[in-house]
């Protein structure tokens, strides 16, 4: 394609990837640089229905003086990344200069909210992503030797997780698994103790919102493998099973192969989308045993006071986070597209 | 019966026309509040109004929205109905206007004590009052032979008797859910104890002290005596809890309590055993370990003054005595509307401000103290870390917001 022709052809896409694209990311680095004006307080006399109080207020025609002359707010540069919220460089170095061993540092870097959120965040991504490839593999290669008049019907079931919204069906396991619930229940009558209770264990309630997590994506990677397999050429199994090669090895040297590159795809796509955790936390109403980034800026968002800076800056640290996380596919899917190339 | 229903409805059309009749406006009026019953009659009412559109938005989420919708201008909403905590916010960022003057022209009738003045200007409106106080089945506490508890102590009294009788297992119910309700559970009982959020008259944290410690080892006491999950039970499951006959004895808001036993399905011997009492002391205190609140509306600031004096008549329409009339409203808060007569659902909050109870502090930083105990706590009650070490977490959780808002330096 000549470089004119690639120009105007790309225009409209370029265009709109700027305006929604990186714009907000503008938007938002600027936000986390930036901080409320400091308040200027006075002391007044506050009356209703329960009598009169002195109390502090903000003195509006001095906030209002300093809005004016700096519209953005108080530039703090770095300092928000820096502080207790996020990354709390001071809080982390005390923790490593007073523990005696590495178990201790964890402990204490577990007490702060952003460690404790990348915790349950990366825990949770690295299980769930291997395990909903290898489920959504298994599905797609059974759905494939199905017969053709139930696989309809099978396909049309094995997407269901998929297609019920996020936070509905985390609602729904919530109140299964809770102890007056069927599964609850269950596993109550399976470990023979009446007091078990899953949403009272952090342990367990990991596991529930892992579990929830892969039933919810398998379905993804069923549908992207399923319709890689329909492209697997016929003659290469057939070659395999003149060669005299097992079920296993079939599927090991041929079929897993041939869908490498959905697999990549697949993993990409679920590492960044599982990086963002979120509907699970707040369907499962978990947030004493499991935060994310993604329920930090709700959290500071949702409070009767908004806190946008530290949710800008949360938000800046989970870009971060994953193009970091992404950064080894990426740089593999460059090799092998500049080794195709050659 | 029937006779009476129509008589009522007729009575309730007469004052509909009447109403309509008095109530002209001639700009546009959109209100922005919570959903409880009391809030959703006040809404109709206000809609009521003929001249000019009167729309509500009343959800849960009002405390998102309502901040965004007034920041504009012209805003989105011309009024925000509010409580004494979620005013704060709006104040802080100067969305809402002094409604003096409007006062003056068609205030005639409220009560002096309706008005929220914050330094000689009246800010907001108030109509109903709310606090938490004792929720107990008359019949469990009878046949374990214990008057109604008017301390904690006596609460925790009672359910050992009840769990040793093996009448229940966890006979204590509570908004213990890990963020808001966490939080103000801590705040209740941390006043109670005679503590104070803040160094006086500064933004600087004080709740790592005698008093934050000994509301958090009562909390963990309460807890042993309630459902396992219950940090993650609001009040609405704390409700559920009640209603299917597993609590016995609870902290409750008196908002919720008119209606506690409505529910289908409520099993008997709960509808009949149901009572309200005050709100209970804690560690020999006079203060009750509760807080007092007001719901009430407020006008943005950044309208044309014909929408701010045709959103006033409207919500003056929305609050007036002649709502009253019907007993399902009159049932549904603790109206402070004049010409109110508490009915039995009301004694809980009125015994709360009869015995002293503390207003939930109105201060600009008020919010950030409440989310910092609401992520912090859960911890402790976990038994992970201890008292002394969560309130230190809240207290530099809540330095390192309170440093990015401006409000500590």
């Amino acid at each position: 394609m000549k470089h004119r022709t690639f120009f105007w052809f790309f225009l409209p896409t370029g265009l709109a990837m700027l305006l929604f694209i990186a714009a907000p990311i503008v938007s938002v680095v600027m936000q986390s640089v930036f901080a409320p004006h400091e308040a200027v307080f006075e002391t007044v006399e506050n009356c209703g229905p329960f009598g009169c109080k002195e109390e502090t207020v903000i003195n509006q025609d001095a906030t209002r003086a300093l809005r004016e002359a700096e519209p953005l707010g108080r530039f703090v540069g770095l300092d928000i990344y820096f502080d207790r919220g996020h990354l709390a460089i001071a809080e982390v170095g005390e923790a490593w200069r007073g523990s005696d061993s590495m178990g201790a540092f964890f402990d204490r870097l577990g007490n702060l909210p952003f460690y404790r959120a990348i915790g349950f965040t990366l825990t949770y991504t690295f299980v769930t992503v291997p395990l909903l490839i290898l489920l959504g593999l298994m599905i797609a290669l059974a759905v494939n030797s199905l017969h053709r008049h139930l696989k309809g019907l099978v396909i049309f079931f094995s997407l269901l997780p998929m297609i019920v919204t996020p936070i509905i069906g985390a609602l729904i396991l919530f109140w299964m698994i809770d102890s007056r619930g069927i599964i609850g229940n269950l596993i109550i009558y399976l470990s023979g103790d009446p007091t078990l209770s899953l949403k009272a264990s952090t342990s367990l309630m990991w596991i529930s919102i892992i579990i929830y997590g892969i039933w919810h994506s398998a379905p993804f990677a069923f549908v992207v493998f399923y319709a890689g397999l329909q492209t697997l050429p016929k003659d290469q199994i057939e070659a395999a099973q003149i060669d005299g090669a097992s079920r296993f090895q079939q599927l090991r040297f041929v079929v897993v192969p041939h869908l490498m590159p959905l697999v990549t795809f697949v993993t990409l796509i679920k590492l960044m989308d599982n990086f963002r955790v979120f509907e699970e936390i707040v369907g499962f109403n978990a947030q004493a045993h499991a935060t994310s980034l993604s329920w930090i800026i709700f959290n500071d968002l949702s409070g009767e006071t908004q806190q946008l800076s530290s949710a800008a800056t949360t938000s800046v640290l989970t870009i971060l986070g994953v193009a970091i996380l992404l950064s080894p596919v990426l740089v593999r899917t460059w090799r092998d597209f500049r080794g195709r190339a050659h | 019966m029937f006779l009476r229903t129509l008589a009522a409805a007729g009575a309730m059309a007469v004052l509909t026309t009447s109403t309509a009749m008095a109530c002209e406006i001639g700009a546009r009026v959109s209100i922005v509040g919570n959903e409880f019953p009391a809030i959703q009659t006040v809404g109709a009412e206000a809609k009521g109004c003929t001249g000019a559109e009167v729309a509500t938005n009343l959800t849960a989420d009002h405390q998102k929205i309502n901040l965004p919708g007034m920041q504009g201008n012209p805003a989105e909403y011309t009024s925000a109905i509010v409580a004494n905590s979620s005013i704060v916010a709006l104040m802080n960022e100067d969305v809402i206007r002094p409604l003096d003057d409007l006062l003056a022209k068609h205030g005639e009738g409220l009560a002096k004590n309706q008005l929220i003045t914050i330094g000689g200007k009246t800010m907001a409106v108030a109509f109903m009052a709310n606090a938490q106080h004792l929720v107990y089945r008359a019949d469990v506490l009878e046949e374990i032979g214990v008057e109604p508890p008017k301390t904690y102590e006596e609460m925790l009294a009672a359910a050992k008797m009840i769990r040793e009788k093996g009448m229940m297992e966890n006979p204590i119910g509570g908004a213990y859910a890990a963020g808001w309700n966490l939080a103000q559970e801590f705040n209740n009982m941390f006043l109670g104890m005679g503590g104070e959020h803040f160094k006086s008259g500064t933004a600087e944290p004080n709740v790592n002290s005698e008093a934050g410690v000994k509301a958090l080892e009562m909390m963990k006491a309460l807890s042993e005596y309630m459902n396992p999950d219950f940090l993650t039970h609001d009040s609405n499951a704390t409700n559920a809890e009640f209603r299917a006959g597993n609590v016995a004895i609870m902290n409750m808001w008196g908002s919720r309590a008119a209606t506690m036993t409505d529910a289908e399905g409520v099993p008997q011997e709960v509808v009949d055993g149901f009572a309200i009492a005050g709100p209970m002391t804690v560690g020999g205190g006079d203060v009750p370990a509760s807080t007092l609140w007001w719901d009430g509306w407020t006008v943005a600031k950044n309208i044309s003054d014909e929408e701010a004096e045709a959103t006033f008549i409207a919500m003056m329409n929305g609050i007036r005595p002649e709502i009253l009339s019907d007993a399902d409203v009159a049932k549904q808060a603790v109206w402070l509307i004049p010409g109110y007569e508490p009915t039995e659902a009301a004694v809980g909050v009125f015994a709360a401000a009869n015995a002293g109870t503390i207003p939930y502090p109105m201060l600009p930083y008020m919010g950030l103290m409440h989310t910092a105990l609401g992520n912090e706590l859960a911890d402790f009650m976990q038994g992970k870390e201890s008292a002394e070490q969560a309130l230190a977490d809240v207290e530099a959780a809540y330095t390192a917001a309170a440093k990015e808002n401006g409000f500590l330096q």
